[in-house]
């Protein structure tokens, strides 16, 4: 059987869960590797940096805060995607991606939201307030809580994919709300200084290190999810396990 | 469809029905209001027209998971559910449309009474129930979305509420900020309010198409 | 008010601790996974492509 290998495509052959396992366990020692090494250069960048001359020190929480933002917002956007491969393709690990993407996003959202409050008590004088980019950042938290509590509810660790595929989606009008918000309305949150049409307003001595920083959690972020997503296929194969063993001991003689 | 409807309001009006149950429980909920906060008049005209509204939301989305628990109870759902795509999606839009008549007409309904209770004058009064007019077939559209994916459940009805209600945060801020924009003077009524619509239609359109995915879904 | 350092020091502690939380609690996880797996083999279960010899991944 072995000689006539139908070609498959890298997409189709990653569906498969052990080829996915193997695959993940080669990346991942480098890819964590990566995102330790880009972190401390982040870190390291983040305290040499300048001090800003109204904010002093303080602006140095910009470069924890903005990066868990962009990542709170891109994994949703991950989720997303993987929600339209379970609902259209029925890609046989797009919900696997989608569920186990759920604690790591809530994390990187409630870290945008904490570093933006401590960093707003010394700037604006209050730790919260609601305007419409704190609003939505809180409604995404929410939604993230939501989502898990879903998957929770449902015994078996696959039963809630195609609902949380649907909300997923429903839900993604919220992402570019958080992005336009501070453009949209009159917002206490600074409008957006990076991705902007018109090209990055901040000073490259500040924008370097924010930008390594940032890949150092989009890295972070790849190999926490490669690692969960790992967990995430040895947990359903304990339960389809448990299952025939069970089904053994009920139908065997 | 029209057949359809009439079942639904039936089912929800009878006896074990929760259509007077959402009123009684706004009418619990803004009741309440003034025994916490202190019966100062004026206080409470001030926060009539968002307690008002809160009192119709949680009235709204604890009510939702009602919306196909009846069908899957006495397994017409598996029915409803044997359609093609396009009717599945027009049932689940009668369906919400159904329960927006039992349940969210109702608290427009009670608005004034209950207007009344919180010293709102008549302007304020007003605003609300216009807005609650608008607003609560758009929880009820995008509710069902919630009550299909919980519809498994055996006590899905708080998950529906937790699920929803990031959505429905939206049409709060805009029911509450036209309401207020009303007795407000140089606030526009206008925006807030065709934002309202907007998010109600668009609601209309995705909840139904979102809901009958999710049933879907649920029954593979 | 505390001093401004103190907030920047908070935040990148609250970072630190819920980053290596989430990394702690992954790892854990995987680790009672694994175990989880080794004691259904050892008791002698069998996943379904095995037992049928099926295609070999």
């Amino acid at each position: 059987m072995s000689d006539t290998i139908i070609s498959q495509g890298w997409f189709t052959s990653l569906a498969n869960p052990t080829r996915f396992l193997a695959l993940s366990g080669r990346i991942l020692p480098y890819l964590a590797t990566a995102a330790v090494l880009s972190l401390l250069i982040g870190l390291y960048m983040s305290f040499a940096a300048p001090e800003d001359y109204q904010q002093g020190m303080t602006v140095r929480i910009m470069f924890i805060h903005v990066p868990a933002a962009w990542l709170a917002m891109m994994c949703y956007s991950v989720m997303a995607i993987a929600s339209i491969g379970t609902l259209v393709w029925r890609h046989p690990l797009a919900d696997v991606a989608a569920k186990t993407a759920l604690p790591i996003g809530a994390a990187f959202t409630f870290l945008s939201l904490l570093t933006g409050s401590l960093w707003g008590r010394p700037m604006w004088g209050t730790w919260w307030v609601w305007d419409a980019r704190l609003t939505s950042v809180f409604v995404l938290f929410l939604m993230y809580l939501g989502l898990m509590a879903l998957h929770k509810a449902m015994d078996d660790s696959g039963r809630a994919a195609r609902p949380a595929a649907v909300l997923t989606l429903v839900g993604f009008i919220n992402i570019p709300i958080i992005k336009f918000s501070v453009e949209w309305w009159n917002t206490l949150h600074q409008p957006a200084s990076v991705m902007r049409l018109d090209g990055p307003t901040i000073h490259p001595s500040m924008l370097y290190p924010l930008l390594v920083m940032a890949i150092a959690y989009t890295l972070i972020f790849f190999t926490l999810h490669l690692m969960a997503m790992r967990n995430e296929i040895l947990r359903r194969r304990v339960q389809a396990m448990r299952r025939q063993a069970a089904q053994a001991i009920g139908g065997g003689a | 469809m029209i057949a359809l409807l009439k079942r639904d309001l039936a089912i929800a009006t009878r006896s074990g029905g929760a259509a007077m149950l959402g009123v009684l429980f706004f009418l619990a909920v803004v009741a309440v209001i003034p025994f916490g906060i202190g019966p100062d008049l004026n206080l409470l005209a001030r926060i009539g027209p968002a307690i008002l509204w809160i009192g119709a939301l949680l009235a709204s989305l604890l009510g939702l998971d009602r919306l196909f628990q009846a069908d899957r109870e006495d397994g017409s759902l598996d029915m409803l559910m044997m359609q093609d795509w396009f009717s599945l999606v027009l049932t689940v839009f009668v369906k919400s449309l159904a329960h927006w008549l039992a349940t969210g007409l109702p608290l427009v309904l009670a608005a004034p009474l209950l207007g009344l209770l919180m010293n709102m004058t008549a302007t304020s009064t007003g605003a609300v129930m216009l807005t609650l007019l608008v607003g609560t077939p758009a929880i009820s559209f995008i509710g069902a979305v919630g009550a299909a994916v919980a519809v498994v459940l055996p006590r899905g009805g708080l998950l529906v509420s937790i699920l929803i209600l990031p959505l429905a945060i939206p049409i709060l801020i805009f029911g509450v900020s036209a309401s207020y924009a009303a007795v407000t003077d140089p606030d526009p009524f206008l925006p807030p309010f065709m934002i309202l619509s907007a998010i109600a239609l668009f609601f209309a359109a995705l909840g139904p198409v979102a809901a009958a995915a999710a049933l879907k879904g649920a029954a593979d | 008010m505390m001093s401004h350092e103190a907030f920047v020091f908070l935040s990148y502690a609250a970072t630190a601790v819920t980053l290596t939380g989430l990394l702690a609690g992954i790892l854990l996880d995987g680790r009672a996974r694994r175990r989880e797996l080794a004691e259904l083999e050892a008791q002698g279960v069998r996943r379904r492509s095995k037992s049928a010899g099926g295609i070999s991944s």
